[in-house]
């Protein structure tokens, strides 16, 4: 506005600025208050239902030492509204009586099924070829990290197993 | 001029909305469109936000509500909003029509805006009908029944609309999935359209003028008349935000058509139609439900038509003003009758299965130490998993959990287990200890939100339970003797009548059962009941 306008233009112009200030304000808080709630319904976890619970994969006593084994056990996973009682599968390897450690199924690269390789005493991922070693750890191949663990806990000759976790470690 | 309006024009043509010219006399009575309008975008918006957690099929749909509900953070705001939202936007465009009306707005040539308008209100009331549905909770089951079954009736087209609503033998998943593609995939984009339609007429035609506004020259719609849309549209949002966090939105237990003590009743805006369709019986029924409402409908489209005359001052339209006067003075009769005779259901316990229900898993001794946790007013000195500390140990985080035997020697003589401490001995039975102890034992700060859910009903009547040792024959999740039955699935075998007829005289109903018979109070028995039904399967 050029500044040799009349007085009575500004006063105009002053509540003409306070009406448009007022709009945007109350638009903003409107905005604020349905945008706020709408991203903490979408972004935060659900609170849990119930505790991790331990879940029976097999008998462990017979197996030999340091060689992997496949086990198919069912677990309940809360998906949503729903639990679901699924087949999950883990590759157990028993390192002493005390020390067993049960590996996630999927490989950590891309979350393709791996196998042991007997001849090679490796897991092998048949997609990208990541190769792990019997300790979970990365031997080659594009996987970041090692394979993921279930918590394991062994009472009288059976595993128990918990959630699964992501290792924290690089590869 | 920017580049942007260069190759769209979009500033160009938002200017173009914003600085319309609008009558001398425009003012506060005319913000009502503009609040229904941002009222059906928040619907928008929320029922989206809803649809993200929501599965569209009976059963289902009532679990994911309910995970909504009490599991996802913000899902009660959110499903608040659009609930009183669907209400007050029934308020807002009724408000709106009555000012229209009372202005004799839809005077010559803006005849077709008051049309669609009348269509958009009934759209608004299809929104209501089809979304009442969706909880797929017992309100909403048999709502739904009632409301089939009176187009069902309908005549000729009866038979064709009970199809096309998939009702034709029962309300299930058919009807089900046609009201949910209605309400989400149908209608929206029908109310749209109806919408830019409205508001493309009301700008081709311009705002109706009041009389005396031919000699005034017009104003700009922006910024003074836009202020005081936003100023009316952030007063209903500040009401509709408030009614959602604090006004409680009953979720009732999953739809049960076996269910024979339910009063159907449809939402408050439908209840004057529901009122009306019991003056007429028999034959006579099609006036109550098709007849009168069609013509109403009707009479509410060719009210341009009738009112032909010129535009006078809203203050000289008596006419109008009975009109309406009239309109009110039925509908709330109406509504108030409807509420009056809408017979008290005989259980007076009422369990809110929007809030969360983790107190169903206890034990009858865990709720009744619930009981004696609240009557003994523990939390004066104790909290319980969260708040600021008092004086007494938190008790979901005692460092030192003891045993059953311990604590009730601890309740009896507490400076003796525990010296120095301040705490007063419990003066209650050994069973009531045991019962308390129990509780206490069984608290984690993970389980403590559960224990303080248990609702008033359910603690009086595990309380009950124990005073009379229902334990020492049944079997309650898990926890009591077997010789008599589990009374885990009781609401699926049984009726309440049943049940508490039983308890009078067990023996008129099985012949061969051992039990004594139980006096109890009304208030009492219904708690009982009421917990009893409870019980998971």
């Amino acid at each position: 506005m050029p500044a040799t306008e009349p007085r009575a233009d500004q006063t105009e112009v002053t509540r003409r600025g306070f009406y448009v200030t007022l709009i945007y304000g109350l638009w903003s808080i409107i905005a604020t208050a349905l945008s706020v709630p709408a991203a903490i319904y979408l972004l935060f976890p659900p609170k849990l239902r119930k505790a991790p619970e331990w879940v029976e994969a097999g008998d462990v006593s017979q197996l030999e030492p340091r060689v992997p084994v496949e086990m198919v056990f069912r677990q309940n996973r809360v998906d949503g509204w729903k639990v679901l009682s699924e087949k999950t599968t883990t590759w157990v390897v028993k390192f002493s009586d005390s020390n067993v450690v049960a590996f996630g199924p999927q490989c950590t690269h891309l979350g393709c099924a791996y196998h042991w390789d007997d001849n090679r005493a490796q897991f092998l991922c048949p997609c990208h070829t990541s190769i792990f070693a019997i300790d979970g750890a990365v031997v080659s191949g594009p996987a970041p990290r090692p394979l993921d663990r279930y918590d394991a806990k062994v009472e009288n000759g059976r595993l128990l197993l918990g959630p699964l976790h992501e290792s924290k470690e690089k590869a | 001029m920017s580049w942007l309006d260069h190759r769209t024009g979009i500033e160009t043509a938002i200017r173009n909305f914003l600085y319309e010219e609008i009558p001398a006399s425009s003012g506060w009575h005319q913000v009502f469109g503009s609040i229904a309008v941002f009222l059906f975008l928040v619907q928008a918006f929320t029922g989206a936000l809803l649809a993200f957690n929501y599965a569209p099929t009976p059963g289902d749909a009532y679990n994911s509500l309910r995970y909504i509900l009490t599991e996802v953070t913000g899902g009660h705001l959110i499903r608040g909003l659009h609930h009183w939202g669907a209400s007050m936007l029934i308020v807002v465009v009724v408000l709106h029509m009555t000012q229209v009306f009372l202005y004799g707005a839809y005077k010559k040539p803006r005849e077709a805006t008051w049309m669609v308008g009348v269509v958009l209100l009934l759209l608004t009331m299809a929104y209501g009908l089809t979304g009442y549905l969706l909880p797929w909770d017992n309100r909403a089951y048999w709502g739904t029944v009632v409301a089939t079954q009176i187009a069902a009736r309908a005549p000729l087209m009866g038979p064709y609309l009970s199809r096309l609503l998939g009702g034709e033998n029962a309300v299930g998943v058919v009807t089900f999935a046609r009201f949910y593609g209605l309400h989400v995939l149908l209608l929206p984009p029908a109310t749209g359209l109806l919408i830019a339609t409205h508001i493309y007429l009301v700008r081709k035609h311009g705002v109706a003028p009041a009389p005396g506004d031919e000699v005034q020259p017009k104003k700009k719609f922006y910024p003074q008349q836009a202020f005081k849309d936003t100023a009316a549209i952030f007063g209903a949002f500040v009401i509709l935000f408030v009614m959602a966090v604090a006004v409680r939105v009953p979720l009732e237990r999953l739809a049960d058509p076996t269910d024979t003590t339910v009063v159907p009743r449809p939402d408050w805006y439908f209840l004057f139609l529901f009122q009306t369709l019991k003056f007429f019986n028999g034959p006579l029924e099609v006036v109550g439900s098709m007849i009168l409402p069609g013509l109403a409908v009707l009479a509410l489209l060719l009210v341009p038509f009738v009112d032909r005359g010129q535009v006078m001052r809203v203050t000289r339209r008596t006419v109008a003003f009975g009109a309406v006067a009239l309109a009110l003075l039925g509908w709330s009769g109406l509504t108030v009758a409807a509420i009056a005779t809408t017979p008290k259901p005989d259980n007076t316990v009422e369990i809110d299965f929007g809030a969360p229900t983790d107190w169903m898993q206890l034990s009858p001794q865990e709720l009744a130490g619930v009981g004696y946790f609240r009557q003994e007013n523990c939390a004066s000195c104790h909290t319980v998993g969260t708040g600021k500390p008092r004086i007494g140990p938190d008790l979901a985080n005692v460092p030192i959990k003891k045993n059953a035997a311990w604590m009730i020697e601890h309740f009896k003589r507490p400076a003796a287990m525990v010296p120095g401490s301040s705490m007063p001995a419990i003066q209650l039975s050994n069973a009531q200890l045991n019962a308390l102890a129990a509780f206490l034992l069984k608290l984690t700060p993970r389980n403590a939100e559960a224990l303080a859910n248990a609702p008033d009903f359910a603690v009086e009547a595990a309380l009950l339970y124990q005073a009379n040792n229902c334990g020492a024959c049944h079997m309650a999740n898990g926890v009591g003797m077997k010789i008599g039955p589990p009374l885990n699935g009781l609401a699926r075998r049984r009726t309440k009548t049943w049940v508490a007829q039983h308890f009078a005289n067990p023996q008129a109903l099985s012949p061969d059962s051992i039990m004594p018979s139980y006096k109890f109070s009304n208030r009492e028995m219904d708690r009982m009941i009421a917990y009893l039904f409870t019980l998971p399967d």
